[in-house]
C-alpha cells in the first residue's frame, strides 16, 4: 500500500504501517462490560437514590448513625460495593473512549488516560477502604 | 362513436431562483476553505447535479466536483448538501427549502483537495483491509457455487453498496478518529462474513474485532441515514458484533 503523498492534507491510511494488529477481544469484553454494568447500574442507582433521598423522610433523616446502621449488614456493604466498583469502571472506560476520540496528539492521549486511571484507582481503593474499615464506634 | 379521451392536465413546472452556499478550497491560492454563492433558477425537478453543472458552465468553470453516471450507481457525488451527507444525483430542488441558500460541502473526514473533491485513497484503504472478495474453499465446482435463496437474502442488504463514502463520512467516529473501520468497510466485510459461499469469516472477524474494528461504533445512525442505497448500516455493525460475541455466523 503505498502512502499518498498529498502536501499538507496527507493522514496516515488506515491500518498502515506501525499499527499493531495485536489479537485480543479486549475491546469486545470493554463493550460487552458497558452494556451490562449499565443494566446493573440502573437497578444499584436508581435503588439507592430512592432509599437515601425518597423514602422515609429523605435525605434529612441522613446522618452517621443512618450510615452505621446499613454498613453493619453486609448486604448494604455488598450493594454500595458494587455498585462503587461498577460505576467507576463503567465511567471510566466511558471516558477513555472519549479521550481515545477527542486527544489527537498520542502525548495528550497517553497523559490524559494515565490522568484518569490514578484517579479512578485512587477512588476505588479510598471507597473501598471506607466501606470495609468503616468503624461504627467512631462517633 | 367518438370516445372521449381525457388528456390529463401537464403539470406546469415553473422555475425558481436557488441560492447555493458552496465551499470553495483551491490548494494553489487558498489557506483556508471559504464560502461561495451562486443564485440560478432551477425547476422543482432539477437535481443538484444539475445546479452545479450549470453552475460550472455558466457561472464559474472553476468549481471542481465528481460526477460520472449521475444516476445514483457509480458513488462519484457524494456531498454534504445541507449538512446531510447525500449523492448530488439522488437529491432533487423540490426536495430542498429554497427559501434558504442550500450548503454544499465536501464530504468531511477525509482529507480535502478542491472544493468538492476529498483523497478516497484512506476511505478504499480501509475497505481493501476487510478482504472484499469471495475465498472459497474446498474443490472448485464445475458450475456454478449453489446457494439457497434464503442464505442470499443473509447478506442482500450489503450488497447495494456503491462505495459513495456517505455512511463513513457522516460517522462521528470516523471524523475523529481515521484509523476506524468505518461503516462501509464494516458492511462490506459483513456482506462476505455471511455468504454461506464464503470460507474466510473468521479471518474477517479477527479482524474486525481489533482496537479500531466495530467496537468503535457508537450506533449513532447517521450511517444508516447517510445511506443513499437504503441500507441498513447500524443494523449490519450489530450483526458484525453479535457475531463476535457469540463466534457464530
Amino acid at each position: 500500500m503505498s502512502s499518498t503523498v498529498n502536501s499538507g492534507f496527507s493522514i496516515e491510511a488506515p491500518r498502515s504501517d506501525g499499527r499493531n494488529h495485536q489479537r485480543s477481544n479486549y475491546e469486545l469484553y470493554s463493550w460487552l462490560f458497558m452494556r451490562i454494568s449499565g443494566i446493573i447500574l440502573i437497578v444499584l442507582v436508581l435503588g439507592h437514590l430512592l432509599i437515601m433521598n425518597i423514602l422515609d423522610g429523605g435525605v434529612q433523616r441522613i446522618n452517621f448513625a443512618f450510615v452505621a446502621g446499613r454498613w453493619a449488614s453486609p448486604f448494604w456493604q455488598v450493594w454500595d460495593l458494587t455498585m462503587l466498583w461498577l460505576a467507576m469502571i463503567h465511567g471510566t472506560n466511558g471516558l477513555r473512549t472519549i479521550i481515545n476520540d477527542y486527544a489527537e496528539r498520542n502525548g495528550t492521549r497517553f497523559w490524559l488516560k494515565m490522568l484518569l486511571y490514578t484517579a479512578s484507582a485512587f477512588t476505588i481503593v479510598l471507597g473501598t477502604l471506607v466501606i470495609f474499615t468503616f468503624d461504627p464506634n467512631l462517633g | 362513436m367518438t370516445a372521449a379521451v381525457v388528456v390529463p392536465e401537464t403539470p406546469v413546472l415553473v422555475a425558481s431562483d436557488v441560492t447555493f452556499k458552496i465551499r470553495r478550497f483551491n490548494p494553489e491560492v487558498d489557506s483556508e476553505p471559504h464560502y461561495e454563492t451562486y443564485t440560478l433558477a432551477l425547476y422543482p425537478t432539477d437535481r443538484v447535479l444539475d445546479a452545479l453543472s450549470r453552475i460550472k458552465g455558466e457561472i464559474d468553470g472553476s468549481l471542481t466536483f465528481r460526477r460520472s453516471c449521475g444516476h445514483g450507481i457509480c458513488g462519484s457525488d457524494a456531498m454534504r448538501i445541507n449538512g446531510r451527507n447525500r449523492l448530488a444525483c439522488k437529491t432533487l430542488v423540490k426536495d430542498l427549502d429554497i427559501t434558504k441558500p442550500i450548503s454544499i460541502e465536501a464530504i468531511q473526514g477525509l482529507p480535502l483537495e478542491k472544493d468538492l473533491v476529498v483523497d478516497m485513497e484512506p476511505f478504499f484503504a480501509a475497505y481493501r483491509s476487510v478482504l472484499p472478495f469471495l475465498i472459497p474453499d474446498g474443490h472448485e465446482p464445475t458450475k456454478e457455487r449453489i446457494q439457497s435463496a434464503e442464505d442470499r437474502a443473509k447478506f442482500d442488504d450489503g450488497t447495494k453498496c456503491i462505495l459513495c463514502a456517505c455512511c463513513t463520512t457522516s460517522c462521528p467516529v470516523y471524523w475523529t478518529d481515521d484509523q476506524y473501520f468505518g461503516p462501509a468497510a464494516i458492511v462490506a466485510a459483513h456482506r462476505f462474513i455471511f455468504d454461506s459461499r464464503d470460507a474466510a469469516a473468521e479471518r474477517r472477524l479477527e479482524i474486525l474485532n481489533e482496537k479500531e474494528g466495530v467496537w468503535r461504533c457508537r450506533t449513532t445512525f447517521n450511517c444508516t441515514d447517510a445511506c443513499p442505497r437504503g441500507i441498513e448500516i447500524t443494523q449490519a455493525i450489530a450483526e458484525v458484533k453479535k457475531a463476535l460475541i457469540f463466534r457464530r455466523v
